[in-house]
């Protein structure tokens, strides 16, 4: 709960800071998302700590030290919002000054997202899809039918007591998709884009299956398809630059995608921020799913053995 | 004097609380939680960096001449959704380790791990 407020927290101080983009997305993933998945562990390992802290003088002195040499080393920093500060005179100008005749997206964080560094982003939608694996790997389980039938029957003894949010949820999650969507395709004129987009279509779909119950979640959300949808992701994201290789540019260079280059640009973006979208939400629906699904195999397999 | 750099301070502040949190505890999950809360001092770091007075936030609109940094903003909202698919991963592994060694206390583990070689 703590971190939910936390996530909340850091999220209000990013407007505060003028970072709309980032603040959606810490909104999501911090206020929601991570907590659920602290939840998950913690509910799936131990509830109560009983752990001896080894040498906490020791880490106190360790970490007093190293803050105070961080501290000493910010004495050279530029000042709080200084407009002269390093930062502020090498890259960000040509982005600011030019971006809008180059690329022609009011959003310029989209449009360095999606177009001037659009390597970074390759590289860490590969991470993330990489992340999915190996969450798949580490916690997926063969499902077994007999197994099947008694989760089902904790989960509708369960679900039965939460009769008023399942039906306000339910009228709810068909416009959590469609502000997914209005997310995904407004990024280039308004905060947003395919990684708060993925990140909130996952949210609904998360919700769902927390009050439904998994195995019906299951039923509606296809677990292989969706993992063909993240590598479909990251497929789109990269065939785009390869695209634009083959058309005489550089690598994600989408000014030869059209015979305009705006019109490429605009081309460009909206192929990888769907690629973005598409395996950000799946990674994150696959990451819940495994999750829910090796909970629930741990309480069918101590149901058996009594 | 110094006033103008209190942001760079409250970063160090944050990041050395995760920071103590990871050394200091044997739990886990509880190590994880100092990761996420060092991560969240990074973003926090990079985004004061980003901000400038009297601007405003990087979408392009009329009569408006200040804008944000937006570079840093691109890093650290891709950053969020890494660090969220990466700490799926931790917890992942730890959930492992719970079911392989029956604990998550380092100590117990590394007790474990000596008495079987």
């Amino acid at each position: 709960m703590l971190s939910g407020i936390y996530g909340l927290l850091s999220a209000s101080f990013f407007v505060a800071m003028d970072a709309v983009d980032v603040a959606f997305t810490e909104a999501s993933v911090g206020a929601g998302i991570s907590t659920l998945l602290m939840f998950l562990a913690i509910t799936m390992t131990e509830r109560r700590d009983h752990s001896v802290r080894h040498k906490p003088w020791l880490a106190l002195i360790v970490v007093v030290v190293t803050g105070a040499l961080l501290i000493y080393g910010t004495l050279d920093m530029p000042y709080f919002g200084s407009a002269d500060a390093p930062i502020h005179v090498h890259v960000a100008p040509r982005y600011i000054n030019d971006s809008m005749q180059e690329i022609g997206v009011i959003n310029l964080v989209t449009s360095v997202l999606g177009s001037y560094r659009a390597f970074d982003t390759f590289g860490e939608v590969v991470v993330i899809f990489t992340a999915g694996v190996g969450v798949l790997a580490l916690l997926s389980v063969s499902r077994r039918p007999e197994n099947d039938a008694k989760i089902d029957a904790l989960n509708v003894s369960m679900h039965e007591q939460h009769l008023i949010l399942r039906i306000v949820i339910k009228i709810l999650i068909p416009f959590i998709l469609l502000f997914a969507l209005y997310v995904q395709f407004h990024g280039d004129y308004g905060p947003g884009g395919g990684f708060q987009a993925g990140v909130i279509f996952a949210a609904a779909v998360i919700l769902y299956s927390m009050l439904f119950g998994l195995s019906t979640a299951r039923r509606v959300i296809n677990q292989p398809l969706t993992q063909f949808i993240a590598a479909l992701g990251v497929l789109l994201y990269g065939s785009v630059g390869v695209v634009s290789l083959l058309n005489g540019g550089n690598f994600f260079d989408y000014n030869v995608l059209s015979d305009d280059p705006v019109a490429g640009q605009h081309l460009g973006i909206l192929l990888i921020e769907a690629g973005v979208g598409l395996t950000v939400a799946s990674v994150m629906i696959i990451i819940f799913f495994n999750f829910q699904g090796r909970k629930e195999y741990g309480q069918g397999q101590a149901k058996g053995d009594v | 004097m110094f006033l103008g750099l209190y942001n760079y301070w409250i970063v160090v502040v944050l990041m050395m609380i995760g920071f103590y949190i990871v050394i200091a505890h044997g739990n886990l999950i509880k190590k994880l939680v100092g990761l996420t809360i060092f991560q969240t001092s990074v973003f926090i770091f990079y985004i004061s960096m980003a901000k400038v007075n009297g601007g405003t936030a990087p979408i392009v609109g009329d009569g408006i001449e200040i804008y944000s940094n937006p570079l840093p903003h691109v890093l650290i909202l891709t950053a969020i959704v890494v660090g969220i698919a990466t700490t799926a991963l931790g917890l992942a592994l730890t959930v492992r380790i719970k079911e392989a060694y029956g604990s998550i206390e380092e100590e117990e583990i590394q007790k474990k791990d000596n008495s079987t070689c």
